[in-house]
């Protein structure tokens, strides 16, 4: 396996041009169709605008593995979500190429009442790949949550480590353009997190470009090689991870 | 890396319907996959498992055939007449009643993943088909007790379902819109149902309702429309005429035109409020 970063693509993953997001936050919340009928038709209706993301332009290359760093509320989970296409931006342009994995939560949209096979399927349909794809993934899958002969079991028998292996091996299956990293693993027992980062590791070769999302500074300047500092919806620094760590580190001593 | 990669670019500014239209077909795999689901969990752990979708019709049908059969005068059989109506009537109640509900349960999904927005309710008036084919059962039953004839017209019935499909999705999505902004739309929709089924010829004879406003309640209702071709091909044995199947056409596929025009539009929106 190639190691080097000579021999990885140069290409850009994805890009933001001058993001900016905008929540609109009415004044108050109005609960029904009548009371805002009432008072759009009184001119009461004002409304508080937060920017999440300010003008945001960052471009990352493919194969990259790129950190984020911010404090709460510093606009780390808008960003993403944008870049999950969750959320439209308000205002710039945002360019990806590629599929996008984001592994926020494991298991989301899993089913208590479907066996672990139902789940495989519909966790994968979730994801966008077909039921063909998830066929012939499916062995693999099962062999690498080590669940055993609870693969035809319903979900709502399994043990939580048995559930996160399963939504982790599933998400995992196959090797995305670009995958967002949330949060620092933490499934199962030592030797399923050392496998994961096995994984993770196995992605990088591949050629994935990883977004990380972290407060550990120390995680995003051993793992990355850039990284981007945001503050309040604005993009502080980006360049070198070591760099950028050691401005966060400031900002928050 | 995957062989076909897709360019997500939000500048390009293709309409959002059509947009959707080719995610939907991308994603097609995640709707089969959600009726199975919905089909799998509903039926597991109840004893009588799918049973209860033919039993459902089968008791309305027969508590209101004790309450109302002596009331209205009816050519052919009472019980025949309203299980007709109750099973067209139940499938387009139950798909847009479940179709709001999964915008609820899945606002948690669209905050994490990009799916298609209208995946969920495509999924629940998937559902809704499967179901529908199920009450069929109970319907027969009913037909071959009442010794109710069924002529050649049948072949018209799965267009008939067709058009309720197509006029529950639209609607269902326009439902779906308004309820991610005014939440409340949940709570008020079963008094909507509710009257909607009071006000359309479902338990009584339509005759009743003729000259109701110089027949204009009738005529502008799209429901009685198309209950009026499901019943028509199913327990009347005719044929309608080709005003009234365009019209229920018309009715339909309009409802889901608007509904998929509106929904996609108001789509790009819904992470902000949820």
């Amino acid at each position: 396996m190639s190691k080097t970063l000579t021999t990885l693509p140069k290409e850009t993953a994805f890009f933001l041009e001058d993001v900016s997001v905008s929540y609109r936050i009415p004044d108050e919340k109005i609960p029904s169709i009548k009371e805002y009928a009432i008072r759009r038709l009184q001119g009461k209706i004002e409304y508080n605008s937060f920017l999440a993301l300010d003008k945001i332009s960052i471009s990352v290359r493919e194969g990259e593995i790129f950190g984020i760093l911010g404090r709460n509320g510093a606009g780390k989970s808008t960003l993403l979500k944008v870049l999950a296409r969750v959320l439209y931006p308000t205002e710039g342009r945002v360019w990806i190429k590629g599929q996008v994995y984001p592994l926020l939560q494991l298991g989301a949209g899993f089913h208590p009442e479907l066996t672990g096979i139902e789940n495989v399927y519909l966790n994968g349909t979730l994801l966008g790949h077909s039921r063909q794809e998830i066929k012939e993934k499916l062995p693999a899958i099962a062999d690498f949550a080590e669940i055993g002969d609870f693969i035809n079991a319903p979900l709502r028998t399994y043990s939580s480590g048995m559930m996160a292996r399963l939504g982790f091996s599933v998400a995992t299956a196959w090797v995305p353009d670009i995958l967002i990293l949330d949060e620092i693993l933490s499934v199962g027992d030592a030797a399923f997190v050392q496998k994961c980062s096995n994984r993770m590791q196995g992605f990088r070769e591949s050629g994935a470009t990883v977004l990380l999302v972290s407060h550990s500074v120390d995680m995003v300047s051993s793992l990355c090689q850039r990284a981007a500092l945001l503050d309040h919806g604005k993009l502080v620094a980006v360049g070198d991870a070591s760099e950028v760590s050691k401005q966060y580190r400031e900002m928050i001593f | 890396m995957s062989t076909n990669t897709q360019i997500y670019d939000s500048s390009i500014n293709e309409s959002p319907a059509i947009e959707e239209i080719k995610d939907v077909l991308k994603y097609k795999d995640l709707i089969i996959q959600l009726v199975r689901r919905d089909i799998i969990s509903r039926y597991k752990r109840s004893f009588l498992g799918i049973m209860w979708t033919m039993l459902n019709p089968l008791g309305t049908m027969i508590v209101m055939s004790i309450v109302f059969s002596r009331l209205f005068a009816m050519r052919g059989a009472y019980p025949a007449f309203i299980i007709t109506n109750l099973v067209a009537f139940t499938f387009f109640s139950q798909t847009t009643t479940a179709a709001l509900g999964s915008m609820l349960w899945g606002s948690d999904l669209f905050q994490r993943i990009y799916l298609p927005r209208t995946a969920f309710v495509l999924s629940t008036i998937g559902t809704g088909i499967v179901n529908i084919l199920f009450s069929l059962v109970p319907l027969i039953i009913i037909y071959v007790f009442t010794k109710t004839p069924v002529k050649e017209t049948i072949i018209l019935l799965p267009i008939a379902i067709l058009f309720i499909a197509a006029f529950a999705l639209g609607f269902s999505l326009i439902l779906s819109a308004v309820v991610v902004f005014f939440p409340d739309v949940a709570e008020m929709y079963p008094i909507l149902l509710n009257a909607w089924m009071y006000l359309t010829p479902i338990i009584y004879p339509e005759e009743m309702l003729a000259d109701v406003l110089g027949g204009w309640l009738l005529r502008l209702n799209p429901l009685y429309r198309l209950i009026r071709l499901f019943r028509l091909v199913t327990f009347d044995g005719a044929y309608p005429t080709m005003q009234e199947f365009l019209f229920a056409m018309a009715f339909s596929f309009g409802t889901l035109i608007i509904g998929w025009v509106f929904f996609t539009k108001q789509a790009k929106k819904f992470a902000y409020y949820v």
